[in-house]
């Protein structure tokens, strides 16, 4: 299965994802800027996306403790997801993000 | 005038390896001292997830991030390391006689034979929201701590944030600015609840301000900010503004690490995987801040990197000593060691 990513610098790229990872990991194993420093436990947001509006239905809305997380970046947007709490899936083939600029290294 | 500390070994670092590693040099006799960023032990385990469980520490089939730390802080304690906390080391100089000074920004030198840096993901620094030319400002209007409570005096100040951090600056600095206008994303605050109740108290007083919304851009000259632009479920929005505190919570810098003059691989600092040692003799560096072919950022391999730089380290300290490899299970030497023999 497929993801599309766009980078902060606006590039795309069709990354490939196996079922059960997390799209978080997927990016961050193609070498793509995203920081991902707490590894995926859901205590830090550099991580952080925004899904493309055709797919928010499918990718549902973040939990309590992901907007809570979600309260130390500072460019969340309606569509903001923490890419750590997304698993891949076959619904999820074909899926849209960009990655915000909260999520990128130094 | 500085403080000058002597010691063995200078761990840079007290997330769990570098604690571990406290062990490790302590069974040969190895006297260290910690220096870090943070407040307390633990590093990521304390400040990121003291409350997550971690499954795969071996022997412990779950174990949260503080129990883990609490039972390293207990293991080591019969060597007595030293811990210096709030604190960051700025500079690592070699000396002559193959010795290291290490200078930290709270005005201290320490002098050592042997330095670990065990520094995980760099040091702990607040994290800037992204927004342009926000460094322009930074230490001038734009502040991420209250150093002195005196720079915001008569100001009109925009805090940013839900978290305690926000709200308790919050109603310390109300008595003493001009205005205070609290920002934060949603009408949702992460805060003591009291702290929460008395911010709204003083809102309905007309003593601060409080909208929804994010920071969008800072207008300001020569480091001095004049205005805040918010973008707010309302549409955009100026706000006078001449001090801005965001309250992001804390990111990961690697920091003053990278001028160490150490080889450096996309942010990790190369070591071999006998010592664990950088490209300077006597600097180690151990735990997810190395880099090797295979690595594994997990806590068990801190764990066995700390075990084999303290054999290395410890030909330094004590050159031709001969060291005798022994098992805390049998060795009465070790027990007595660890005070239960």
């Amino acid at each position: 299965m497929i993801i599309h990513v766009t980078d902060q610098a606006g590039e795309n790229h069709a990354l490939e994802g196996l079922e059960g990872w997390r799209v978080m990991e997927v990016i961050r194993d193609w070498g793509l800027n995203i920081k991902a420093e707490c590894g995926g436990a859901l205590s830090c947001a550099t991580c952080h996306v925004y899904v493309d509006a055709e797919w928010m239905d499918v990718v549902g809305a973040p939990s309590d403790e992901e907007e809570d997380r979600l309260d130390s970046v500072g460019d969340v947007k309606a569509n903001s997801r923490l890419s750590c709490q997304i698993l891949m899936s076959d619904a999820l083939d074909g899926l849209k993000v960009t990655l915000a600029a909260s999520a990128a290294k130094d | 005038m500085s403080t000058e500390i002597t010691t063995d070994v200078v761990v840079i670092g007290a997330g769990p390896c570098g604690l571990f590693a406290a062990f490790e040099l302590g069974l040969l006799d190895l006297k260290c001292h910690f220096i870090d960023i943070l407040d307390r032990p633990g590093g990521q385990c304390a400040e990121l997830y003291p409350e997550k469980p971690i499954y795969d520490i071996p022997g412990f089939p779950v174990v949260t991030g503080q129990q883990l730390t609490d039972n390293l802080m207990a293991q080591i304690a019969p060597f007595s390391p030293e811990f210096h906390f709030n604190r960051m080391v700025n500079s690592i100089e070699k000396q002559a006689d193959g010795s290291f000074k290490l200078a930290t920004d709270a005005d201290e030198i320490f002098n050592c034979k042997v330095v670990v840096i065990a520094a995980g993901g760099g040091s702990f620094q607040p994290k800037r929201p992204p927004v342009e030319n926000i460094e322009a400002f930074e230490n001038k209007s734009v502040f991420y701590s209250v150093r002195k409570m005196d720079d915001f005096r008569g100001q009109d100040l925009v805090i940013v944030g839900g978290g305690d951090s926000a709200l308790d600056w919050t109603l310390n600095l109300q008595p003493i600015v001009r205005s205070l206008t609290l920002v934060h994303r949603r009408a949702v605050f992460k805060a003591a609840p009291a702290s929460v109740n008395k911010m709204q108290e003083l809102v309905g007083e007309g003593k601060i301000n409080f909208l929804t919304g994010q920071i969008a851009k800072l207008d300001g000259e020569d480091g001095q900010i004049n205005h805040v632009h918010l973008t707010t479920d309302a549409g955009d929005l100026s706000v006078p503004a001449t001090r801005l505190l965001p309250f992001f919570g804390l990111t990961m810098k690697l920091g003053p690490v990278a001028d160490w003059g150490l080889e450096l691989n996309d942010n990790t600092i190369v070591v071999d995987t006998e010592k664990f040692q950088t490209s300077v003799p006597g600097i180690f560096a151990i735990g997810d801040i190395n880099s090797y072919p295979g690595k594994l950022k997990l806590i068990l391999s801190g764990f066995h990197e700390a075990a084999l730089m303290a054999q290395a380290a410890k030909a330094i300290v004590a050159p031709g000593e001969r060291v005798v490899f022994q098992y805390t299970t049998s060795s009465t030497k070790l027990q007595k060691k660890l005070g239960v023999a």
